[in-house]
């Protein structure tokens, strides 16, 4: 059975008088410890849909189900204590969280709110999530703006698998790191996946990155789905103009064709 | 540390801060200083100043010690002042932050409500109030508040209007936090600084009011006040001018040192912002 089935999806928005559809009759699945990237130029829906998925915005039409259940029924505290198995990162670290917080805050704040540890427990539980992610525990008492924007995307990454969630969307979580970070950071994504079996809803404009870690992609022109397939079969022959023209867009990939 | 030198690098902050210490210290010493009660008979009417030095403002038109009076009214200006302005912020932040953080319906309800507040002059309003349920220090508290927070609740609301759409206001609901706690933990804390740079305003204006409450006769009886003062000294305004200017150049005096305080205040934090 899937993590997340979405079916007919559209959200509308007006741009002057004339509305227009952000997102468009978009359908898609997740399986567990699945990747899917959502590929696309610039407005071509991809964060209007993370944020759909989320409930942070309403859609206009459509249905999600999300663990078999359909997401769009809940409501109120039973939408919240569900939030726990679908999370999201963020892709500004620092936007992400608030500038007053302390690494330490930002962990405790899943943990406490979805009661999954005492507060007795918690400095402790707080110290495994980010060995778990690859820092050093004392990192805890630092403020957020005091730590690099790689260590930052680890400690959002950490918040996220907090309450174990069952899916995590990532909308554009590599993109404002730099090409070192990056790798470590796709690796970490790798590695949790295939120890926790969380499935990812990868959103990314960048083919490489997609062809990297994705197992399947959907590629979105203007808020419709162009094509979807298998991450690497699509990449490497892609039948949609709009897929065409992404992978044109990326010179290594053209290049490393054989 | 280094905030406490920015605040105090300009003439005026200090002067400012300087004022303010010299009240602080009198409110604080009145009844040490003034053992007895301020409003009883120290010595003969309408004594002028600088010429008994057990009684150097001299007295006013019943006997009572001027400088007495002038040191008691410093407590009650500084607590009325202080007190007034910190509910006027309070009440004007959380109502700020419900109708920018909800919207909707909470939001224009809220904002009228707002609206409806600031048409009526504030004097006025607190004019009305005092008379209504009577003169005591916390009605006269109450009335300064409810004239005074429509300021900081616009400039909460407007920051509060930018800030939701953060993406940690995001990330706050997306770990499932409920909406009241996303308001006031993660919201209003960063809304606040230009919300508190109203304080120094408010403050002035507070102590302002009143004082002309009490110049009308709406201040609390039992204590003596500024705007009382003045009022007292009105009617022999001709013959003993003192008793009206001593209160009211401390006035003015504690007025001005607001001002400059928080006009210090606030220059100290805008460089740090810059920096930043």
């Amino acid at each position: 059975m899937s993590v997340l089935a979405v079916s007919s999806l559209t959200k509308r928005y007006r741009r002057g008088s004339k509305p227009f559809a952000a997102v468009d009759d978009v359908s898609f699945e997740i399986n567990p410890a699945e990747t899917l990237a959502l590929a696309g130029p610039s407005g071509s829906g991809k964060s209007t849909i993370a944020r759909l998925v989320l409930r942070l915005i309403e859609p206009d039409a459509g249905r999600i189900a999300f663990e078999g259940a359909d997401f769009l029924a809940l409501s109120g505290a039973a939408l919240r204590a569900r939030r726990a198995r679908l999370q999201m990162v963020f892709q500004d670290p620092l936007a992400a969280f608030n500038p007053r917080a302390t690494v330490a805050r930002v962990l405790d704040d899943p943990l406490r709110i979805h009661n999954i540890a005492t507060r007795a427990e918690r400095p402790r539980r707080i110290a495994a999530l980010l060995e778990r992610v690859g820092l050093d525990a004392g990192l805890a008492a630092r403020a957020i703006h005091e730590i690099s924007g790689g260590q930052r995307q680890r400690v959002a990454i950490a918040r996220a698998i907090a309450t174990r969630p069952s899916l995590i969307v990532l909308d554009e979580a590599v993109s404002a790191l730099d090409v070192s970070v990056r790798g470590q950071i796709l690796e970490l994504l790798l590695d949790l996946q295939r120890q926790e079996r969380i499935a990812y809803l990868f959103i990314s404009h960048d083919l490489g990155v997609i062809r990297a870690v994705a197992h399947r992609v959907v590629i979105l022109d203007a808020g419709r789905i162009a094509e979807s397939g298998d991450a690497r079969a699509v990449i490497a022959d892609p039948q949609s103009a709009i897929g065409k023209a992404l992978v044109a867009a990326t010179p290594r990939l053209t290049r490393s064709r054989p | 540390m280094s905030r406490l030198r920015r605040f105090l690098s300009t003439p005026e902050a200090v002067a400012g801060a300087l004022i303010l210490a010299l009240l602080a210290v009198m409110a604080l010493v009145a009844p040490l200083l003034f053992s007895g009660d301020p409003q009883a008979i120290a010595g003969p009417a309408l004594q002028p100043p600088f010429q008994d030095w057990s009684l150097p403002l001299g007295t006013d038109r019943l006997g009572r010690d001027v400088l007495a009076e002038l040191f008691h009214g410093a407590r009650t200006s500084l607590a009325v002042g202080l007190a007034a302005a910190a509910a006027a912020l309070l009440i004007g932040a959380v109502v700020g932050t419900l109708a920018g953080f909800a919207g909707g319906l909470v939001d224009e309800v809220l904002m009228r409500v707002t609206d409806a507040f600031q048409t009526v002059p504030s004097f006025l309003l607190a004019l009305a109030f005092v008379s209504i349920v009577g003169p005591s220090l916390g009605v006269v508290v109450a009335a300064i508040a409810l004239s005074a927070w429509t300021g900081p609740a616009r400039v909460a609301r407007a920051e509060v209007l930018s800030i939701r759409e953060r993406d940690y206001v995001a990330g706050a609901r997306v770990i499932g936090m409920h909406p009241l706690e996303i308001a006031f933990r993660e919201v209003l804390p960063n809304a606040l600084p230009p919300v508190l740079a109203l304080s120094s305003v408010i403050v002035a204006a507070a102590i302002l009011t009143e004082a002309a409450l009490s110049f009308l006769g709406l201040g609390d009886p039992n204590r003596v006040t500024w705007g009382g003062m003045i009022a007292e000294g009105r009617t022999v305004l001709r013959t003993a001018p003192f008793l009206s200017i001593v209160p009211g150049v401390a006035l003015v005096l504690t007025v001005l040192g607001v001002y400059l305080a928080g006009e210090g205040v606030v220059e100290s934090t805008a460089v740090r912002r810059s920096l930043s």
